[in-house]
């Protein structure tokens, strides 16, 4: 089924994602790939706030390449979000409803997302010129001398992915 | 005697950095088209037309075609009556990797320390692999990799009993594994023999030869032809997603080994397979 959804996802729209649905995405998302997770993780542990509101976010797990003049950002392909799993289920407890990567989730990771009705999505690996056309603005708000690891506020216009694991806990990867 | 200069090494690896991230060889555009014909799974071809609009995006607009620019691998044959000038041949071809991801606007992707890591910021130090040949030329290839399909790459010292069907069922077992991570359709450089370091070597280089070009010993292309039905049957298709796109290619390169062992490395790359060669 292809479908056309907004950002912060409505809970009724959440509840009706289906394993292998395609996505467009709309609206504010934000990028945190390893360093970053590493840092939000040490934020939480110190009782400080997190650098964007975490509660009904969407995280892609993205560290583009440099943008040139003109351009709003370089190559934007998604990151193996696997190596992501040791700090997500805290981040979905604390209200994260969207993930976008590539590749297998831990079943701690599962269960969580089952906890609190989030969805993971993959964008297409290695597709980082197309995927950054979606993408009509973009500013670094958090973490910069992590350079491309930093921590990205994306305004995205139909950011093609597709619903891997949904709500459920149903998964499309064999 | 023929002296090259130094600042010429720099120059061509930039240029090399660059091209090999924005443009695929041909043989890999080849694969692509031809897999778009065969898939039998609808998303399957869906995805494999968006890899193809991919690609038109990255040569026209200027975008690196992952953002992804990869670790620089960099083989250097260097002919043994070469003789350069001009200063350290080592820093030179990292001042081309410097300036190349600087220039390209290439994402700068290394730690300086596998523990510590902090960003380098230049994308440097490059691995480097030196091979001294016969000849007054020196051929250089830049294989940018990335570390999505890198990170699913495998080693297995088998023993000689294992034979080959121990080889296939390594093989196998490493795609499985690899599944979706390694962004499908993959590309399998395979080296089996020599000692541990070189086995992956070979594979490495397996990655850097030109795909439509089947490996010389009769057994290997046949090992070749026979993986890349088998790992197409796995089924995991264009981006884990289900589909018979799994790889474009196998490349097998062998060595001599051990009479007590028979090393098998797996290096897995991404649909973006990336190199590129030029002799000076």
């Amino acid at each position: 089924m292809e479908r056309y959804l907004k950002v912060p996802f409505q809970p009724e729209e959440l509840k009706t994602m289906k394993a292998g649905d395609f996505v467009y995405i709309t609206g504010t998302i934000y990028t945190a790939r390893d360093a970053a997770h590493k840092r939000m993780e040490e934020t939480l542990q110190r009782g400080e706030e997190l650098p964007f509101p975490i509660d009904g976010s969407v995280i892609y797990y993205l560290g583009p390449s440099p943008a040139r003049e003109g351009q709003v950002i370089g190559s934007a392909g998604p990151t193996t979000s696997g190596r992501m799993d040791k700090y997500t289920p805290r981040l979905l407890d604390l209200g994260l409803k969207g993930m976008i990567g590539k590749g297998k989730r831990s079943a701690e990771v599962r269960d969580a997302m089952i906890r609190n009705g989030a969805v993971y999505f993959a964008a297409i690996g290695g597709a980082g010129a197309l995927l950054s056309k979606c993408i009509t603005a973009s500013e670094i708000i958090a973490y910069e001398d992590l350079g491309t690891e930093a921590i990205r506020k994306l305004t995205v216009k139909d950011l093609p992915v597709i619903v891997v694991m949904d709500p459920e806990g149903n998964c499309l990867y064999k | 005697m023929r002296t090259i200069q130094t600042n010429n090494i720099t120059e061509t690896i930039k240029e090399m950095c660059i091209e090999a991230n924005y443009f695929l060889t041909e043989d890999m555009k080849h694969r692509l088209d031809a897999s778009y014909q065969t898939e039998t799974d609808p998303l399957g071809r869906q995805i494999l037309s968006k890899l193809q609009e991919n690609l038109e995006i990255a040569a026209k607009d200027l975008i690196p075609i992952c953002q992804d620019t990869g670790m620089t691998v960099v083989f250097m044959e260097i002919g043994q009556d070469v003789h350069f000038e001009g200063g350290d041949l080592n820093e030179a071809i990292q001042e081309g990797v410097r300036r190349g991801y600087r220039e390209g606007y290439l994402r700068k992707s290394v730690v300086s320390d596998p523990i510590i890591r902090e960003n380098s910021g230049d994308n440097t130090p490059a691995v480097i692999h030196y091979d001294i040949v016969p000849g007054d030329r020196v051929k250089i290839t830049v294989a940018p990799k990335g570390f999505g399909s890198e990170s699913m790459s495998r080693i297995f010292m088998l023993k000689p009993a294992d034979g080959i069907e121990g080889v296939k069922n390594a093989i196998l077992t490493a795609v499985r594994d690899a599944g979706p991570n390694a962004c499908p359709p993959m590309v399998i450089g395979v080296g089996i023999g020599g000692t541990f370091e070189k086995a992956a070597l070979l594979s490495k280089k397996a990655l850097t030869r030109d795909t439509s070009v089947p490996a010389e010993k009769s057994w290997a292309k046949e090992l070749e032809e026979e993986m890349l039905a088998a790992i197409n049957e796995l089924m995991i298709g264009p981006a884990g997603l289900g589909g018979n796109t799994t790889a474009f290619a196998v490349n097998v390169e062998t060595y001599a080994t051990h009479i007590a062992g028979l090393p098998v490395a797996v290096n897995i790359c991404c649909h973006v397979n990336r190199h590129s060669t030029r002799t000076i």
